[in-house]
């Protein structure tokens, strides 16, 4: 009997260790099919540019073919040009969206939380904002010169916007009732900063963060333009100066490739800290 | 263990809510307001708890009258108010001070006397109504608080839920004899469950009767005595004129 049992309960145990390994098998499977499905545009819409590109429909000096491009920039990972472009691109990307996160960081919270602070920076910062970021190249250079800090202080202002509205409207938006279950606790500002309004207002930071970077990208090119001896955005200058449309789109792709990579590291960080949000699940 | 309100008036914006609100409250005993929506009930009880200070009056807890909120006192709201990015267990040390063993055994305690032993680390997105309502009660219980404030705890549960919170409630009120305030629409959980029923009434409310149900407990629900009770009630409240439609 006791052995009948002991049995019982093993097959019971494997047919549940299957179960499982079905069911993670299954996962796998469904991954495998939204990348396929997600595949069949980008391939198709490829497949024909190089179809046309061979038969000369487009003219190469205006469209060069996908194996072109995709030549160009195997020659540039090969001679190592293209490592130097990819490094000082992110390297300017990064200082600025952190420099920009910090600044935007501490000037929110500050006017998310003080009411005094609001009224004496928030006009003035609203102010700043209505003035296109772009609009400050100019005087940037002047200051700074065409070097590295005029780059990197131009993305951190880009940066800054998006992160600071997000940082103030998440502390603000915090709910009323959550901070006063803090209050019968008897928690002091310092606490309630910590235990309840930061970990409440983390979801809009992170997405101000996302938009944050996403505008750090576009400012680098912006930035990269005005000129710059290294980088993916001299690439551009270079492509057009020099009639090469594969330097350009070989350029545009990278952009595309490091762009996206950078926000998936920061959709994972989302997700992982953000785990306990009870979202619409697709 | 004492709590006493002596003449507490609120008013919101020129607005008298409530008006010369004087109760005393014997240690240990079960208190309920009672009262039609928008009389004061709730109001009342904020400025028990040192939520809102902006009232008018005086409120001693164990003589201490300062306008704040002191750590004896534990509130229940109406809905869980649970840390959405905390897990039960979490939640339910939140108010706790001491060594993470120590408020994770405490908590522990707690969570089994409210029936949720298991689904310490689920979070709170994962609980029905009725359970993030019980991890709620363990979080305002486990920190034995001396005053307990309730504002309509269970008025969002279901039937059978309320009921079986309701016994949970004077399970643990057994046990620590903590002085409950209990604000309530409901006629038959006040008779369950309080040793007194204060009757608030108007705009701005004030104290229209104070009923003592000396029933022992646990209490017959429906009983006829109760009946009785319900029907005085009804009639301090001007809304047992069943008989007008049906004569």
């Amino acid at each position: 009997m006791a052995k009948n049992q002991s049995e019982l309960a093993s097959v019971l145990v494997t047919s549940r260790g299957v179960k499982q390994k079905s069911v993670r098998v299954k996962k796998q499977y469904k991954g495998l099919q939204s990348i396929m499905l997600g595949s069949i545009l980008p391939i198709v819409l490829i497949t024909v540019w190089e179809l046309l590109s061979r038969i000369g429909f487009f003219p190469s000096y205006q469209l060069p073919a996908p194996t072109v491009i995709f030549q160009t920039i195997v020659g540039m990972a090969q001679d190592g040009t293209l490592w130097g472009h990819i490094g000082i691109t992110t390297y300017r990307v990064f200082a600025g969206f952190v420099l920009g996160t910090i600044a935007a960081v501490i000037l929110g919270s500050l006017v998310g939380f003080y009411k005094k602070a609001e009224q004496l920076f928030d006009p003035m910062i609203q102010a700043f904002r209505s003035i296109p970021s772009l609009a400050w190249v100019p005087l940037f250079i002047l200051w700074m010169g065409i070097g590295e800090p005029s780059k990197v202080t131009m993305i951190a202002v880009g940066v800054f916007f998006p992160i600071y509205l997000n940082i103030v409207s998440g502390i603000l938006g915090v709910d009323r009732k959550l901070i006063e279950v803090g209050k019968m606790y008897g928690l002091s500002t310092f606490q309630l900063v910590r235990r309840i309004i930061l970990p409440a207002s983390l979801p809009s930071f992170l997405v101000g963060l996302r938009s944050g970077l996403g505008l750090g990208w576009m400012f680098v090119v912006a930035a990269e333009l005005m000129g710059a001896s290294q980088g993916l955005g001299f690439l551009l200058v270079v492509g057009q100066n020099m009639s090469q449309p594969e330097t350009i789109i070989a350029s545009i792709i990278l952009f595309a490739i490091i762009g996206k990579l950078s926000d998936w590291v920061l959709k994972k960080v989302e997700t992982r800290s953000l785990h306990w949000q009870d979202r619409l699940v697709k | 263990m004492s709590l006493e309100l002596k003449n507490v008036s609120r008013t919101f914006n020129g607005i008298t809510a409530v008006k010369n609100i004087s109760i005393t409250a014997e240690p240990g005993e079960i208190i309920g307001l009672l009262g039609t929506s928008g009389c004061g009930k709730s109001t009342v009880l904020r400025a028990i708890s040192g939520l809102d200070n902006d009232y008018d009056g005086e409120i001693s807890i164990n003589g201490n009258t300062k306008k704040e909120v002191h750590d004896t006192t534990g509130f229940i709201f109406q809905e869980p108010r649970l840390l959405p990015w905390l897990p039960v267990l979490d939640n339910v040390t939140f108010g706790l001070k001491g060594s993470r063993a120590e408020k994770v055994q405490r908590a522990k305690e707690y969570l089994e006397s409210v029936g949720l032993s298991g689904k310490e680390q689920l979070y709170p997105r994962q609980l029905s109504g009725g359970m993030a309502q019980r991890v709620a009660i363990a979080r305002a219980l486990v920190t034995s608080p001396e005053i307990l404030l309730l504002d309509e705890p269970f008025s969002a549960l279901d039937a059978f839920t309320k009921m079986q919170l309701q016994d949970l409630l004077l399970d643990v009120w057994n046990t620590y004899q903590s002085t409950v305030v209990l604000v309530t629409h409901d006629i038959d959980e006040a008779l369950y469950l309080c040793d007194r029923i204060i009757v608030l009434r108007g705009q701005p409310g004030v104290i229209d009767t104070e009923l003592v149900i000396k029933e022992e407990r646990p209490r017959a629900r429906g009983s006829q005595e109760m009946a009785e009770y319900k029907r005085k009630i009804l009639d301090r409240l001007d809304l047992n004129n069943a008989h007008s439609y049906t004569s």
